[in-house]
């Protein structure tokens, strides 16, 4: 079974949610609920054989699919795992899992579409981790983004079209100078749209810069780096609960991931000659944007600020060109799936029940959602980077492979740890603790059994990395290094 | 004139529909049943069906002539008759219910729908360029007077007579640059042009003259800017019907127009007519979204994206190389395909009462009738370039031939102008799936079960194609074999 896999993990969830679009009446909700439970338990467990049957000693491409599909374009349906995606599909099957559950009776209003959106695109998101075809990847890409414009649109707040809308279009212009960088390659390559093949291809500093930058658009627009970072708060804070955590917890690793697939593989020299730039816009995000999520009022919007901040730490540790801080990196958009999901699921426990993100709504609720707070606090400390949870692992790392490069670039990255705590805590602080002031606050019921699960998960996965990440990095490594040393030879 | 030269076999689908729309004609005149109608609307759809039939299955291995080889009947040729005979029998279908209820359902408006089809095909199969023009006239003819079918609108004879002068002017312009093509080569064969062409100097100023006059025109007819005025209007102003029937099919047969005057006959003039064909599709893509933006009429936004696409349409025939004319066709294929199922879905919106041609009116529709917004949501995916539709795979194609053919700022400035025409069709969706109805939401029309399931088949056939999008390439790509 293992060499049909990926197409297993990719077909399963989306012929699953075409499926559940048959409880599409109001009755059947339940029957929807628990369909796709059962295809998002399902393929969690079908995922698990991906790490335990992966081979961590070669860099090469594993459980591969491969069969012409186009052979007009010579498009091949051309699938494989390697170090870098494999976690993230995990990740993916994960997060999914978790959405279904926190979903459960949360949204009331056309149930079936909603869980159908998310099955659709779990197996879409899996797609582009898997796709080893240019023109494949591209395809998921962006099919992606249709379940997740019409999740804002349809689940989403008060001004989620304007929210959505620009969600679209930023990415869409990203993409499509993508593709016209693709069909470059796929020219220059001879008819080819294998990714590997561009890796191999000899490129001339001009064009390098050119690919780069219109590769930089894709993946810059969707891991939200400065300056083209101002859809995702808009994005966040509109989008349901749900729609939030995979954006937060998959998405933008999506970007991280186009880079090191894309970006320093095919155009090494661009990523070199580009690095200085990339790495300031990276400090600007670490830094400037902690201070904008300083001065948030409503909670979503801080969390999508602290991301945009924490993802900074990735694109740094992409650039720096040594193992250390790409392992960091690596663990960083790992982790931040856990933190920010959990983040994100924690401030959709408060909507529930209050209908208010705003921080100044609450105050005291520690006294009346005692578990809840602990949870609250556990995740805000990792989000501050404590030691022992997974946050402090991929920032420490960061932060030593950039002492290696450049003292002062790692003096600037560690203020996060500062700034982050401040803004975390502080939230913390005005939510869960001080005098409890509001009638409101005071009638406010403490974790369900169902919500405790889904923290429980995120919990357990948070401090398991934090206090022993060898077996992630050992997925990670062989890939990681064999990635450096392609990006260490000119193509010129 | 000996009958084996005139070879009248390989041109027996535009026989038969000649045929049968003069049988048709008088049949009208002897049924005096309760609903003379009728039967020749089956008629009409038959005879298309049957004559698509004739061209799909009978395609020549190779390339017949006929009537003196004024007529060519290629694999080129049969293929787009094929598809102009079968959109335009589901055109047909879908407005049945529409005509009817607005009186529009009369013998007289299928016959000049057959005899337009004629027109499109003759176009499709001209090896001479009288052949070409006769087919042009006898096509637009025939849609001068369907756009003004509705004699009582005031809106609908406007844009019939707009239609008509700007339409003139362009056949005008057309016949002018053939008499210099004749002049200069002395004949109108288009074949012996090209091979005269050919002995001539590059930039003698004669061929010069004729090509942007050919240009002109063709633009003139595609509604390329800046000869795109005449679209809105028409688009707008004639019966939904009627708009449907001019905005899928035609598009083939102008695929096939400059395929053989630009290519066939002028193919060594590319260096001539590519500057100009760059010009006039980057305006069209330009203009066409971003108009398309401010419309609140549905119709008239489609007008406007129909000028867009022929923009793309243009990009994939300038790069002058065989991949690029299949990128072409295939791009119009595709688009017939869709402007014939977004005008479906408004023909079988509309009621007796409402056009349901206002954006307004598709207000919360993803409640009042699911399919029809699932249906055009489809469509919007498509039309606006994103996968897995087959709309982007004809944007695809056409963006890669431009870098082949060494015009990447020109598919950088189209993808950017594509992300500008993506908003307009978002805004259908948003407005068929986010937007709440209003209470006087104009009802769901009725419609019969298998019509709906025709508009879904070829809706759907975006999304369905998608494992054998290939073999759809591998054909365009045959039939633009030795270009």
């Amino acid at each position: 079974m293992n060499e049909f896999l990926l197409s297993i993990l990719i077909w399963l969830p989306i012929i699953g949610g075409v499926a559940v679009l048959f409880f599409s009446k109001q009755e059947d909700a339940q029957a929807a609920r628990v369909f796709s439970l059962a295809v998002s338990i399902l393929v969690f467990a079908l995922s698990i054989p991906l790490w335990m049957d992966f081979d961590r000693s070669t860099a090469a491409m594993q459980f591969v699919e491969r069969a012409q599909w186009i052979p007009y374009f010579n498009v091949e349906y051309f699938l494989g795992v390697d170090g870098i995606s494999m976690p993230l599909i995990l990740l993916t099957t994960l997060l999914t899992l978790i959405v279904v559950i926190s979903s459960w009776v949360v949204i009331q209003k056309r149930v079936a579409q909603y869980f159908a959106a998310f099955l659709i695109m779990e197996g879409v998101m899996i797609g582009v981790f898997a796709a080893q075809d240019a023109m494949l990847f591209y395809l998921f890409w962006e099919i992606m983004l249709l379940p997740m414009f019409l999740i804002i649109g349809i689940w989403g707040g008060p001004n989620r079209i304007y929210a959505t809308i620009k969600f679209f279009l930023y990415t869409l212009l990203g993409s499509l100078l993508m593709l016209v960088a693709l069909l470059y390659l796929y020219n220059k390559a001879g008819s080819s749209f294998v990714i590997s093949d561009f890796h191999d291809l000899v490129l001339s500093m001009t064009e390098q810069k050119w690919i780069f930058v219109a590769f930089f658009m894709a993946f810059a627009v969707k891991l939200t780096m400065v300056p083209v970072h101002t859809w995702l708060p808009d994005a966040h804070v509109e989008a349901p609960t749900g729609g939030s955590v995979i954006l937060a917890a998959i998405m933008l690793k999506l970007g991280g991931y186009g880079f090191l697939r894309f970006n320093l593989p095919i155009t090494p020299d661009a990523s070199h000659a580009l690095s200085g730039i990339v790495i300031t816009l990276s400090l600007i995000a670490v830094i400037y944007i902690a201070f904008v999520a300083l001065v948030q009022n409503d909670m979503k919007k801080l969390i999508a600020y602290s991301s945009i901040s924490h993802m900074g730490f990735a694109t740094l540790g992409f650039f720096l060109f040594n193992q250390m801080a790409l392992e960091g990196a690596m663990i960083q958009m790992i982790s931040h799936g856990f933190i920010s999901g959990a983040m994100f699921l924690a401030v959709g426990v408060l909507y529930d029940r209050l209908h208010s993100r705003e921080i100044s709504a609450y105050g005291g609720v520690a006294q009346v959602m005692p578990k809840f707070a602990f949870f609250a606090v556990l995740f805000a400390m990792a989000n501050a980077g404590l030691p022992g949870t997974s946050g402090f692992v991929g920032e420490f790392f960061v932060i030593l492979g950039a002492y290696q490069v450049n003292g002062w670039i790692a003096a600037l990255a560690a203020v996060t740890l500062i700034l982050g705590a401040a803004y975390t805590l502080w939230m913390v602080k005005r939510v869960m603790f001080g005098a409890m002031t509001k009638d409101s606050v005071a009638g406010l019921k403490d974790l369900s059994g169902r919500e405790m699960l889904f923290m429980s998960i995120l919990a357990g996965f948070t401090i398991l990395v934090g206090v022993w990440p060898a077996p992630l990095l050992d997925v990670m490594r062989v890939t990681l290094e064999n990635l450096l040393a392609h990006v260490a030879v000119s193509k010129l | 004139m000996m009958l084996e030269s005139l070879n009248i076999m390989a041109a027996l689908p535009e026989i038969l529909i000649s045929v049968m729309a003069c049988l048709i004609l008088m049949y009208r005149l002897y049924d005096k049943s309760c609903c003379p109608n009728f039967m020749p609307f089956v008629m009409s759809v038959s005879s298309l069906i049957l004559a698509g039939l004739l061209a799909l299955l009978g395609r020549p291995e190779e390339a017949q002539f006929a009537f003196n080889d004024a007529y060519i009947a290629d694999s080129m040729s049969s293929v787009i008759k094929a598809f102009i005979a079968f959109i335009t029998a589901a055109v047909f279908i879908y407005g049945a219910r529409y005509n009817a209820e607005r009186g529009y359902f009369k013998t007289e408006f299928y016959v000049l729908g057959l005899f337009g089809v004629v027109g499109m095909m003759v176009m499709a199969s001209s090896a001479h360029l009288l052949t070409l023009y006769v087919g042009l006239e006898l096509f637009s003819l025939s849609l001068y007077a369907l756009v003004a079918f509705y004699r009582d609108s005031r809106v609908a004879s406007e844009a019939a007579i707009k239609y008509f002068i700007l339409g003139g002017l362009a056949s005008a312009i057309l016949l002018y640059a053939m008499s210099l093509l004749y002049g200069l080569s002395g004949s109108l064969q288009i074949d012996t042009i090209a091979t005269q062409l050919a002995a001539l100097e590059s930039d003698n100023l004669g061929v010069s003259l004729a090509v942007v006059l050919v240009v002109v025109g063709l633009a003139f007819k595609l509604g390329a800017v800046p000869f795109h005025m005449w679209v809105p209007d028409v688009y707008q102003g004639s019966p939904t019907s009627v708009t449907a029937y001019l905005a899928a099919a035609p598009k083939i047969a102008a695929f096939a127009m400059v395929i053989r005057l630009l290519v066939d006959t002028l193919q060594v003039q590319h260096i001539t007519w590519q500057p100009m064909l760059i010009i006039l599709a980057l305006a069209s893509v330009a203009l066409g979204n971003i108009v398309a933006i401010a419309q609140t009429n549905i119709k008239r936004m489609l007008a406007y994206s129909t000028i867009s696409h022929m923009g793309f349409f243009l990009f994939g025939i300038l790069s002058g190389t065989a991949a690029g004319y299949s990128a072409a066709l295939f791009y119009v294929l595709i688009y017939a395909v869709m402007s014939a199922g977004a005008f479906g879905v408004i023909l079988l919106l509309s009621d007796k009462q409402t056009e349901s041609e206002r954006i307004i009116d598709f207000k919360g529709l993803s409640q009042r009738s699911p399919l029809m917004a699932f249906l055009m949501l489809v469509l919007m995916f498509s039309m606006a370039g994103i996968p897995p539709f087959a709309g982007f795979f004809a944007k695809m194609s056409v963006i890669l031939s431009l870098i082949q053919g060494d015009l990447v700022w020109v598919a950088i400035v189209a993808v950017l102008l594509a992300v500008i025409g993506a908003y307009y069709y978002l805004r259908i969706i948003k407005t068929m799936y986010f937007d709440v109805p209003d209470d006087n939401a104009p009802p769901v029309a009725n419609n019969h079960w298998a019509i709906k399931a025709l508009l879904a088949v070829n809706i759907l056939a975006l999304l369905f194609i998608l494992p054998w999008i290939g073999n759809m390439l591998d054909m365009t790509q045959f039939l633009m074999l030795g270009k």
